[in-house]
């Protein structure tokens, strides 16, 4: 599979945000895109989840089911959690299996894996904010999409959050999965650099 | 399939639990009729006439109150996003939502009209009238009101607006709900002319609803 862009134009609020932006990734790879604040890193990440439309350019995936768009084969790991306080944690993650669709994994081994056994039945509302974002990181493995685009993902979890998501990026990549991630911080793995300007 | 009815049964849970707000709307349905006769003044003839706008104008409102946060909360927690990215027809996604707003927001005032009905001196008969003018014709709010509410997910404070935009779409609506309940009490028009435009109406926004609200979703999104 191969995940392209070419000359991406960015443009929100009547301001230019990047312009004539070309990237690529292919199966098994990371694309890390850094940048200061301001330069455009979750612009391009909604753009390619399909939740903003480019003012130019194309996003392209070669090599994935032909009968699905590129935001119904991608995981979006945004700022915002997507969880209910009112739900447990168990029936946030089974509800959004059961939406997204697909490919489905077991629910509670994907809690497992993220170290949220413990919290099955606890509703969401209590959970801290290292918490919530591995429930969303349980989201990516209960669901299968070969695409997952992560903003900020290791924001809020700790050292031992951190190694346990560079293991299941590590399976995903391995599994023939593209990842690109919107990052500061080291993911913890190999990966390709897409340095985006300054603000324009 | 199970995509939607797996988004209805959610919606249902959120708003029947703790602070989802299902009930807000007939405890307003509640206060607004019954502190009508105490306004308007013991005269049991003058109640029974108004009766049926009464308890219309409650149920107009009472889904009004609830309506803006049906896209708001999911637009404010991210889950709007996938429910976009993903494989099920965002038109389907809204008719859903919409769906379950109606069971558990509109539903209530509906089972609610008969207790009710007894506090504006309205019979047997007039009440199920009303009530079957309601049963029939609060879809019809629920997805005309979402539209606005889908409009105003991308401003901040979209309440006012939502009232702004969706109350001219309703007044149809209130007037052959009325009208039909008038006419099964005091007549004389046939029950069967205004009740049929109201069940009209209703199939209209059944099916512009979802669509004008996804396309609004879908522009909105930034």
């Amino acid at each position: 599979m191969r995940l392209s862009g070419r000359q991406i134009d960015c443009i929100r609020g009547g301001r230019s945000v990047f312009a004539g932006l070309d990237f690529e990734a292919f199966s098994g790879e990371v694309l890390a895109v850094v940048g200061p604040n301001g330069s455009g890193k979750t612009s391009l990440l909604r753009l390619i989840a399909g939740l903003l439309v480019p003012a130019g350019g194309t996003v392209d995936l070669e090599g994935g089911e032909a009968e699905l768009t590129l935001p119904e084969q991608s995981h979006y790991l945004g700022h915002r959690d997507a969880l209910k306080p009112a739900l447990s944690v168990h029936e946030n993650l089974a509800f959004w299996r059961d939406f997204l669709g697909g490919a489905a994994g077991d629910l509670s081994q994907s809690l497992a894996a993220v170290g949220l056994g413990h919290a099955t039945y606890l509703p969401a509302a209590y959970l801290s904010a290292g918490q919530r974002r591995r429930l969303s990181i349980a989201r990516l493995l209960v669901v299968r999409r070969p695409v997952w685009l992560l903003d900020e993902p290791t924001s809020a979890l700790d050292t031992a959050g951190q190694d346990l998501f560079a293991g299941v990026m590590r399976e995903h990549l391995a599994g023939g999965g593209i990842i690109i991630a919107a990052t500061h911080t080291p993911l913890g793995i190999d990966a390709r650099e897409l340095r985006m300007g300054g603000a324009a | 399939m199970t995509a939607l009815a797996e988004l209805i049964r959610r919606d249902i849970k959120i708003a029947l639990r703790v602070g989802g707000g299902a009930l807000i709307g007939v405890l307003f349905f509640l206060t607004v009729t019954v502190l009508m006769p105490f306004a308007i003044g013991p005269d049991l003839a003058l109640l029974t006439r108004l009766g049926p706008a009464i308890l219309w104008l409650g149920a107009l409102l009472a889904s009004l109150l609830t309506l803006d946060r049906l896209f708001t909360a999911d637009h404010e927690d991210g889950s709007l996003d996938l429910i976009v990215m993903g494989r099920t027809p965002l038109e389907l996604a809204c008719a859903a939502k919409a769906l379950a707003h109606w069971l558990a927001a509109g539903v209530p005032l509906i089972a609610a009209t008969p207790a009710l009905g007894l506090m504006l001196n309205l019979d047997a008969a007039a009440t199920s009238a009303v009530a079957l003018t309601l049963l029939v014709g609060t879809p019809a709010l629920t997805f005309t009101g979402m539209i606005g509410a889908a409009l105003a997910v991308t401003l901040h404070r979209g309440g006012l607006l939502l009232a702004v935009l969706v109350l001219p779409l309703s007044i149809p609506v209130l007037i052959f709900g009325v009208a039909a309940s008038q006419a099964a009490i005091t007549g004389p028009l046939s029950f069967g002319t205004p009740f049929s435009i109201l069940c009209a109406l209703s199939l209209v926004s059944l099916v512009v609803g979802p669509f004008a609200a996804a396309a609004s979703l879908r522009y909105g999104l930034d």
